[in-house]
């Protein structure tokens, strides 16, 4: 039941982009089409859903203070490399999607072929770094942390296709020269923003 | 080359601002903007970073092999990122808090990313310096008038210092709240950049 708290409270009232603005840059490039924003949110839940454990075990096993206790070796368990997070975390990102997009390539061509030319601009997505950097900072357990993984990963892909979409109906609309393309999807995802908050409050 | 190094500084606080024109690092700019003095530590950062990833990706841009570039870039960069998360822990650790993650997403931080491949990777290490720091001043810039606005409308401060006078809440004044919130943020980019827009005739086809 907590579990699924979680889960809600990710997707909807904190939602990663409109609640913590993470994930702007791509949000803003990829939603002016619509097939491309589907794309970009499958493959944001699908890596999310598998970065966010693999840092928890990184963390907890090898960076945190005392981590390295199941060693045995005391000069060990009593190193603390939490200095080394970031360029831990990144590096992973960077890995694991690199052998996502080989696996995909080798294993399911007809995915590769959807969500293969978004990979690569996921390592850069801050949202994902950012959701290991969250995960880590309210100290969440494992099975919390797949919770997180792909719930927010959720929230993320539903409010970029939910801007697709928005975006396709303003196409033919008589926008202010200097409002278009990003100072109005600015001010749509603030509109956006204000629903979202009328889910706070909700909880299981 | 000498008025090259101006036109390196100069162009990015306007004309090719990286927030409102290159739509580059829009994400912290939300973010951190609640309050100016989180604004100008992050600022510093960025600013920071930014101009040394350049120069130290522009010294070695010969040897970088293509393929394996971004990942160069990444650990040059992070390393960065952990000094200046570092620094800020050890002399600024109430601002560090507040700042929580987003020191962190300097390391995936558009702006970052986007000048060393745009700018750094093929030019010398003076210039590929000033870029940089002429970038930071340019998301500072953005990042100073969002936080100005949403402090002075938000908390009635500025700085900390309060500046809406006592005589306007008496008289029925209220903070707007929402300023302070995720909608806020976005509203007041969202205008800024119509303004920035209009003023340097920059349009976006329809």
């Amino acid at each position: 039941m907590q579990l699924l708290s979680l889960a809600i409270e990710q997707i909807f009232i904190q939602n990663i982009l409109l609640a913590t603005f993470l994930g702007m840059c791509s949000f803003l490039a990829i939603s002016k089409q619509m097939k491309a924003a589907i794309g970009l949110g499958m493959a944001v839940i699908f890596v999310q859903t598998i970065t966010v454990p693999v840092n928890w075990l990184i963390q907890s096993y090898l960076l945190a203070p005392g981590a390295l206790a199941w060693t045995g070796i005391t000069a060990l368990s009593k190193m603390d490399l939490s200095f080394l997070t970031f360029i831990c975390f990144i590096a992973t990102i960077a890995c694991l999607v690199q052998l996502l997009e080989m696996t995909m390539d080798k294993f399911f061509p007809p995915l590769y072929q959807t969500l293969g030319i978004y990979l690569p601009l996921i390592t850069v997505n801050c949202a994902i770094l950012g959701g290991s950097l969250f995960m880590m900072q309210r100290g969440y357990n494992f099975t919390q942390s797949v919770v997180y993984g792909v719930s927010s990963g959720t929230g993320w892909a539903l409010a970029i296709v939910a801007m697709g979409a928005i975006r396709r109906k303003i196409r033919y609309n008589n926008i202010p020269a200097g409002l278009r393309g990003l100072g109005i999807t600015m001010i749509l995802t603030g509109l956006m923003a204000i629903a979202f908050m009328c889910f706070s409050g909700i909880s299981l | 080359m000498a008025t090259n190094y101006t036109k390196v500084i100069v162009d990015p606080l306007s004309e090719t601002n990286p927030i409102t024109i290159q739509i580059l690092g829009v994400c912290s700019a939300l973010a951190v903007t609640t309050k100016l003095e989180t604004a100008l530590v992050m600022s510093m950062g960025l600013t920071l970073v930014t101009a040394g990833s350049n120069f130290v990706i522009s010294l070695i841009r010969n040897w970088i092999p293509g393929k394996i570039r971004m990942i160069v870039e990444m650990a040059v960069v992070s390393t960065l990122v952990i000094l200046a998360d570092q620094f800020l822990r050890a002399y600024m650790y109430d601002i560090s808090r507040q700042l929580s993650v987003f020191v962190g997403l300097i390391i995936t931080n558009c702006i970052v990313m986007g000048r060393l491949e745009a700018y750094a990777l093929s030019n010398p290490p003076l210039p590929s310096f000033l870029d940089g720091i002429g970038n930071g001043l340019g998301y500072s810039l953005v990042l100073i008038v969002v936080a100005s606005f949403r402090e002075i409308l938000g908390s009635g401060t500025w700085m900390g210092l309060h500046v809406v006078p006592a005589s306007f809440y008496q008289a029925g004044y209220i903070n707007n709240g929402m300023m302070l919130l995720a909608p806020g943020a976005f509203i007041v980019l969202g205008l800024l950049i119509w303004i920035q827009r209009t003023l340097s005739r920059y349009f976006e086809p329809a």
